[in-house]
């Protein structure tokens, strides 16, 4: 695998091409040419955990000059998450996206995006970053806009004008880190960085990585795109923007950066708990009134990832003890994994129902679990899973994390993350209330189970929320663990370098 | 009269003759510098996409001239897209070959002569591609930007009525 690691990029922008030129001769091979590019790609995500850590250096030159890729614990989970909620999303787009036309252009916007995101993780090149970055971003933009009608398209137009903000305020960022050290290799950022020491630049810099890389991953005061972007896109993409687009490119940025470049910081953690802590109060509290589905669970979205962000603000801290910092930072890390599980899973259920059943007003629903069971049940297991109900992963991550910040000492924070569970746990109660149980309607009297390509993912999903949870011990521990050390280990960042 | 000077004395479509006149004598340079600036990428300052802007706006300067019928008809948006898909494929197929001196985009052509034409190794052939791509996609985009504007338009009148019955 070390020798075709590239591939991972290179697979689906490929593939991006070959289908659009393909399809202008036979439109029907569409879905397998995609099938193909995302199962090769997903099985060799799961064949990369087996790896140890490694570098690639493209086209042979050496570093810092040349493009250093870099593998290790936390890009292989990230890769994982990517590549198999992406197949399972693309799985379902076989059947949901009959509803759209230009399935061709749907594929290759979604394989850009892919590309992008892989990119992203495995890069070890901060310009190269930039560059997937924006490739992702574009293609998601187009992506959100997919259906053309006037919603759609002022939601994908604001996503844009504000995603465009945060890759400019990324790249002036990088531009000044570049001025200030003179290498762009994030591995050589790590060892010139602590040199210099800190001044005004490099507290400006981290401010501009946290606004850019904080809209990526909507983070509250930059949020504002999300629950206009995420109910507005196709089913599928909704999935992927939730529940991966906005941890590759926001929260794996920000660790990545924080923690492998900069190092501990006792400022950049309190202001990461804060926004996490704010995250967390403000989207829950949007959640509950709403009535769309899909833009209730954009809201929260918005509050799941404050838990991520405030557990990497106290893995952050190195004023609190090095175990505490640890299991904080496991606890973010656990919570990221679940919720792309999780989430993904409730948007692609939340398509199944607006397929089936015309509306995405959860009010308008009711009892469809006579109707639509398997739809039903995994919607039941996601949603309890991000309620916190043992034994479902989501649980798990939010005990670690609530635990870590109750023996650190930040009883308020702690005291939030009680409340905040409750009340998403309130949110989900209402929602399977109106659209699992209760009355069944005149008008849906009569609708089906969804097709099969559209049931699979959902099975597959809800029975990763119970098996993470359940055999946690035993399997998820190791990954996270490896990925969490990635992350605390910076002497083994620096030695990609391989000097 | 050649079939040019017919496209010229047409008064229908396009630009006044003495435009018309003006980009045909210029049109051939613009085409011979971009080609240079592609071809020449390695060793002056330029390259694929520097030049493919340049080719791309003879042809636009070529639509805005004369009208679509005679742009459309040298290069149609159907092999805009044709060419920018395949030119972007040979640029992966030049990272692929990489693999078999060992790397990624690996440079594995002889270098050659320094400031010669046929030397870098691999570097030439990536601007051709870059250059094709980039004249590809940039002309497409000026496409669909102001031929293809009608549809869109009539898109912007249809929201405007729906705001004024709200």
């Amino acid at each position: 695998m070390q020798a075709y690691f590239p591939l991972f990029t290179a697979i689906p922008l490929a593939m991006a091409f070959i289908n659009l030129l393909v399809t202008k001769v036979n439109k029907k091979v569409t879905d397998f040419l995609a099938f193909l590019a995302m199962a090769s790609l997903a099985s060799m995500a799961v064949m990369m955990l087996f790896e140890s850590p490694f570098s690639y250096q493209v086209g042979g030159w050496a570093p810092p000059i040349g493009i250093l890729l870099v593998s290790d614990g936390l890009s292989s989970v990230m890769l994982v998450i990517i590549n198999v909620i992406g197949l399972l999303s693309m799985i379902y787009s076989t059947k949901y996206m009959t509803t759209y036309t230009a399935k061709p252009k749907f594929y290759t916007l979604f394989l850009l995006m892919i590309a992008g995101m892989n990119g992203v993780v495995i890069t070890g090149d901060m310009f190269n970053l930039y560059v997937f970055l924006e490739i992702a971003s574009i293609a998601s933009y187009a992506l959100v806009g997919f259906g053309c009608e006037k919603d759609e398209l002022e939601a994908s137009f604001k996503y844009l004008i504000l995603g465009g903000v945060a890759s400019t305020a990324v790249l002036f960022g990088i531009a000044f880190l570049y001025s200030m050290t003179g290498t762009l290799n994030m591995p050589d950022l790590a060892v010139k960085i602590p040199e210099i020491g800190h001044n005004h630049a490099m507290g400006f810099v981290m401010a501009l990585f946290i606004m850019g890389f904080g809209l990526k991953a909507s983070s509250v005061p930059f949020h504002a795109w999300l629950p206009d972007a995420h109910p507005s896109a196709p089913a599928p993409i909704s999935a992927m923007l939730s529940g991966v687009l906005i941890k590759a490119l926001g929260i794996y940025a920000i660790a990545r950066i924080m923690f492998n470049i900069f190092g501990s910081d006792t400022m950049v953690s309190s202001i990461l708990m804060f926004l996490g802590a704010l995250s967390m109060l403000v989207g829950v509290f949007l959640a509950v009134g709403q009535h769309d589905f899909k833009r209730m669970l954009a809201y929260h979205s918005i509050s799941q990832m404050g838990y991520v962000m405030m557990g990497l603000g106290l893995g952050l801290n190195p004023n609190v003890p090095p175990a505490l910092a640890a299991l904080a930072l496991f606890g973010g890390l656990f919570h990221m994994v679940n919720h792309a599980v999780f989430k993904s899973c409730l948007f692609l259920c939340a398509g199944a129902f607006e397929y089936r059943t015309g509306t995405k007003d959860k009010t308008e629903m009711g009892g469809l679990i006579r109707r639509m069971p398997f739809t039903s049940a995994t919607c039941s297991i996601a949603s309890l899973s991000i309620s916190g109900v043992p034994p479902f992963n989501g649980f798990w991550s939010k005990l670690i994390i609530i635990v870590a910040f109750m023996k650190a000492g930040y009883t308020v924070y702690g005291i939030l993350a009680i409340l905040v569970a409750f009340m998403t746990m309130i949110s989900f109660i209402r929602l399977q209330m109106n659209v699992i149980f209760g009355k069944l309607p005149e008008k849906f009297a009569k609708i089906k189970e969804v097709p099969f390509a559209m049931v699979l993912p959902l099975v597959i999903l809800a029975t990763l929320c119970l098996a993470i949870g359940v055999f946690y011990p035993l399997v998820d521990q190791n990954l996270i663990e490896a990925a969490k050390d990635a992350l605390l280990d910076k002497a083994q960042y620096i030695s990609f370098l391989g000097r | 009269m050649d079939k040019m000077e017919k496209y010229i004395r047409d008064g229908k479509s396009g630009m006044t003759p003495i435009v018309k006149t003006v980009v045909r004598f210029v049109m051939g340079i613009i085409f011979i510098f971009g080609a240079y600036v592609v071809l020449y990428g390695h060793l002056t300052p330029g390259g694929g996409f520097a030049g493919g802007v340049i080719l791309a706006c003879g042809f636009i300067i070529l639509t805005l001239a004369f009208g679509k019928g005679l742009a459309l008809s040298k290069f149609s948006d159907k092999w805009a897209s044709i060419i920018d898909n395949s030119a972007a494929l040979i640029f992966l197929t030049i990272g692929f070959i990489g693999f078999s001196g060992g790397y990624f985009f690996m440079n594995i052509l002889g270098k050659g002569k320094e400031f010669a034409l046929f030397s870098a190794g691999t570097i030439p052939l990536c601007n051709i591609a870059i250059g094709l791509k980039v004249t590809a996609s940039v002309f497409a985009v000026f496409l669909t930007l102001s031929i293809f504007g009608r549809f869109v338009s009539k898109l912007v009148d249809d929201y405007e009525d729906d705001t004024e019955k709200e």
